[in-house]
């Protein structure tokens, strides 16, 4: 065998090992991108809207944001600066997982950024943390079929979501604040989460009955942020890096 | 192109910034200050609260116990669980309570 086609055959089972890893990630994700198609639609979106929404953005939690705003007609530079918002934890990962594929060319790293979601991020971290190389055919294994699932369950649950007669009974206008809910709760193992959410509650509820709606969002998330930041660190846990 | 069509683009583009940005800005220093570390940790529970809380000012009964039941379930659960929970919870007392 040349070298290269050793390469190559290594390339491949690396892909593949990736792919089963993905398997998880590509259960657990199914019904929310089944349910983001229904909402979406049952927000104002059509299913081509839906399916592009998924392809280009690929972030679950700021999808559904992003669809909970539009049905409630809030101006789109506040809906996109919510998506910004809710996805700006991936700056830190994105800081974090860059060091580990600094060796790839460049258009393979601007793809690897492209799919860089949570699950992404802390399987790829924990491969890098025992020692091992993250490589491009591994990583695209890894992120591909989530990718690809989400898009195509998306578009079904769209296309599932026209189909629903009565949205009220069957609960659909109120999941989101269920998942929101969830979501919230999933991070409470982070410093500061309890004065934090705390803050944050408060202050958008106040802002909800006084200045209204959508101005909540911002106000409420920076009252929350501002707190974290303005607290003494030894409270927030954080050290400084080395 | 629609206004929808034109979000998404935007949302896409300011999703993309997130994802490359890490790498392209705080890769270049040395030390993140621990107080802007401690603030980027609160950005999503913060973010997403606010979409939670005022929901409960128009909640009914339903809501609450679908909320509370969420909430509980999340003690021990995953994401799934305690949103397939809630979800029950909301729909069943839905036929009820209206």
């Amino acid at each position: 065998m040349s070298a290269e086609a050793i390469s190559e055959s290594r390339a491949k089972s690396d892909f593949w090992q990736g792919v089963r890893l993905s398997m998880p990630v590509v259960v657990a994700s199914a019904p929310f991108a089944v349910l983001f198609g229904a909402l979406a639609v049952d927000n104002g979106f059509s299913v081509l809207e839906a399916f592009l929404m998924s392809a280009l953005v690929f972030g679950g939690a700021s999808q559904m944001v992003g669809i909970q705003l539009f049905g409630q007609h809030v101006a789109p530079w506040l809906i996109v600066l919510s998506i910004f918002a809710v996805n700006f934890r991936h700056v830190l990962y994105s800081a974090g997982i860059g060091r580990r594929i600094a060796h790839w060319p460049v258009i393979q790293q601007a793809l690897g950024y492209f799919i860089l979601t949570d699950p992404q991020y802390a399987v790829a971290e924990a491969r890098a943390a025992s020692g091992r190389t993250v490589g491009f055919a591994w990583y695209l294994g890894l992120g591909l079929p989530v990718y690809v699932f989400w898009v195509i369950e998306s578009a079904l649950g769209a296309v599932f979501g026209k189909l629903i007669p009565d949205t009220h009974a069957l609960g659909i206008d109120f999941l989101l604040p269920i998942y929101f809910l969830g979501l919230v709760m999933g991070f409470r193992k982070r410093p500061l989460w309890l004065p934090v959410v705390v803050a944050s509650a408060a202050a958008s509820i106040i802002a909800y009955k006084t200045v209204g709606s959508p101005w909540h969002v911002s106000i409420g998330a920076i009252a929350g942020v501002l707190l974290a930041v303005i607290l003494p660190p030894h409270h927030s846990g954080v050290k400084a890096r080395p | 192109m629609s206004a929808t069509f034109w979000i998404i683009i935007a949302g896409a583009v300011a999703t993309y910034l997130t994802r490359i940005g890490g790498h392209l800005v705080i890769s270049r220093f040395d030390n993140i200050h621990p107080r802007v570390e401690a603030g980027l940790n609160a950005v999503p529970a913060a973010v997403l609260t606010t979409l939670v809380a005022p929901e409960l000012l128009n909640a009914g009964p339903a809501e609450w116990a679908a909320l509370v039941v969420t909430a509980v379930v999340s003690l021990r659960g995953g994401l799934m669980s305690m949103f397939l929970a809630g979800a029950a919870v909301l729909i069943i007392a839905r036929q009820f309570v209206g």
